[in-house]
């Protein structure tokens, strides 16, 4: 038997296991949306410009002509560094819920990709950070736009991309989850309409929590976006030491515990 | 534990196949969807460098089995071995020298034949020095020469699934899992793409697939193996199976409904078997009772599978 096994070292196992996320696991994934990204990237760089222009022009010449300065800033200054938020959450919350479900389900992408030396905790890692990635860099976008509209340019400015990440990975893997637990597409505005919208809304984006009852302020401190329009703000006009450390633990936290779930809920949805 | 097929081939005292030959080891592998069993207690051996065809109704529990072998389905009793390596723990090495053709095709339709090769390269860590000469000869395989920059929504459904064949070789693997890889297409195009499975079997390359197309499973496989409910009813080269099954010859009776009735049950009486097929009956296992005036045939593979499982396939 030995010498038989011995004859066919084609078939002899080399290593019998291969580790968890791993390098060119991750990469298959990331080159299939970058070259993928050649395709679409025209429309979503449009829109992700188009988009904080319109708020600009809608909330700082509408809203603006009647509040001139918010927490003793322009308010140009606070709609820009505020839209960055939204332009995070926009960038990865929608593409991580309507891009999952429809690789899953109807182009059938992760039955190919999962086939493939990739387990679905390096699918959804994988998927995740490049969506993170775009959202980092999208929203940055909104500060291009207000330095057109009088913001004056800062080198804290510079964090802005990496804040973005961060919280981008975060509803990133939030989108994940509501793919992998939600059966149909439609259902997906449930989650639109009284999860997305409200957090967006109370954020501090377009206008600060301190007019609003005091238990809407400390209601937000459990809002992820929140911590990172204060972030932003911070990072556009000044940090604020232990103040942000804790808004950055908090997105930390968010991304780690979304990320963990995204994984289990898309185990149990795209393995039988 | 370091798990090595000789030693424990020898330890349970089975030397008369190394496990090692095999490229597919399934025992006894149960599959439950909540009340329904897809897969009850199915027993299936590839052996290294053959095409072995699942043949079954819809149904059957065969793409089941397909998933189960790359874990993206996991079974719930059994033993799975693919290439050597223990499924669920070890699928992942197993999965990086396997191809495998889905039933539904699942390219990415708003890249080239050439971007979507170079993703699957990726994905199955062809080595960057190896990628170019990969997808040449992947594109050489799909024989798309002359496609290679075309957008995947605009090829042919034939020339889809010779990608999608394509893709799946991009790495050379050792093992290649077809999931009914003809179902939808013309008969041309079917028979093209014979050809092509044929040729990669010539080169090697072990195949499992799964097809309810007799003419398939006679043409290309070594082996057929006759699923029906989860289970394998009965295996072997195709020629004895129905050898073994149906005989050598079938008679095919034709006549009005009653006629008919009333030939079954004679040939049910003379201990032959029987197959309706709309408006006729077969009568197999002739063994050498008299048989009534009718067309006088070889028997097919066809026939076995309808006797075996009492279903019709195609």
């Amino acid at each position: 038997m030995a010498v038989e096994a011995g004859t066919r070292p084609a078939m002899a196992p080399r290593s019998r296991r291969l580790g968890r996320l791993e390098r060119p696991a991750l990469a298959g994934v990331l080159v299939r949306e970058v070259i993928n990204f050649g395709s679409y990237w025209r429309s979503s760089t449009f829109s992700s410009i188009v988009q904080p222009l319109i708020y600009l022009l809608a909330f700082g010449f509408g809203f603006g002509s009647l509040v001139s300065k918010v927490g003793g800033r322009d308010y140009v200054e606070y709609v820009a560094t505020g839209t960055v938020a939204t332009a995070v959450l926009f960038a990865s919350v929608f593409p991580a819920m309507f891009g999952t479900f429809v690789k899953y389900k109807f182009q059938r992408t992760y039955d190919a990709i999962l086939a493939a030396p990739v387990d679905t905790e390096e699918l959804v890692t994988a998927e995740s950070l490049w969506i993170a990635a775009r959202a980092g860099v999208f929203g940055f976008m909104p500060i291009v736009v207000g330095l057109f509209f009088g913001l004056d340019w800062t080198w804290g400015m510079l964090t802005i991309p990496f804040i973005g990440f961060l919280a981008g990975l975060g509803w990133a893997c939030f989108g994940i989850i509501i793919a992998a637990v939600l059966k149909t597409i439609d259902d997906f505005s449930y989650v639109t309409s009284t999860v997305i919208t409200p957090l967006f809304l109370v954020a501090g984006t377009f206008f600060p929590l301190s007019g609003l009852p005091d238990w809407v302020g400390f209601a937000s401190n459990a809002n992820p976006l929140f911590h990172c329009v204060e972030l932003v703000h911070h990072a556009a006009f000044g940090f604020r030491g232990w103040v942000d450390v804790g808004h950055l633990a908090f997105l930390v936290a968010f991304a780690l515990v979304t990320w963990r779930l995204a994984i289990h809920y898309m185990v149990r949805r795209v393995i039988d | 534990m370091v798990w090595l097929p000789p030693v424990s081939a020898r330890a349970h005292g089975e030397t008369v196949v190394n496990v090692t030959d095999l490229a597919i080891r399934l025992r006894g592998v149960v599959k439950r969807f909540g009340p329904i069993t897809a897969v009850d207690g199915l027993d299936l051996d590839v052996p290294a460098g053959t095409c072995v065809g699942l043949l079954g109704p819809n149904g059957a529990g065969k793409s089941t089995t397909m998933r189960m072998l790359t874990a993206q389905a996991i079974a719930d009793e059994g033993e799975i071995e693919v290439l050597g390596y223990r499924l669920p723990g070890e699928s992942k090495v197993a999965r990086a020298e396997c191809g495998v053709v889905p039933q539904l095709d699942n390219l990415d339709i708003t890249l080239t034949v050439e971007q979507n090769l170079l993703v699957f390269a990726h994905l199955y860590r062809v080595p960057r020095s190896e990628r170019s000469a990969a997808i040449d000869r992947a594109v050489g395989i799909a024989n798309l020469g002359d496609r290679r920059t075309t957008k995947v929504d605009q090829l042919s459904g034939g020339m889809r699934r010779r990608l999608l064949i394509a893709r799946a070789l991009v790495h050379r693997p050792r093992l290649l899992l077809l999931d009914e890889p003809t179902v939808g297409l013309d008969p041309q195009v079917r028979q093209e793409l014979w050809a092509l499975i044929d040729s990669l079997r010539s080169e090697g390359v072990s195949i499992l697939m799964s097809t309810h197309y007799i003419e398939e499973a006679q043409r290309l496989a070594d082996t057929v193996v006759i699923v029906s409910h989860g289970k394998a009813v009965a295996g072997g080269p195709p020629a004895e199976l129905v050898e073994t099954y149906a005989g050598r010859d079938a008679v095919e009776v034709y006549g009005p409904p009653t006629r008919l009735a009333e030939v079954e049950t004679v040939a049910i009486e003379r201990g032959q078997r029987t197959r309706r097929t709309g408006t006729s009956v077969t009568i197999l296992g002739l063994n050498g009772a008299d048989v009534p005036e009718g067309e006088r045939r070889p028997a097919n593979l066809e026939d076995v599978f309808v006797l075996l499982t009492g279903e019709e396939v195609g």
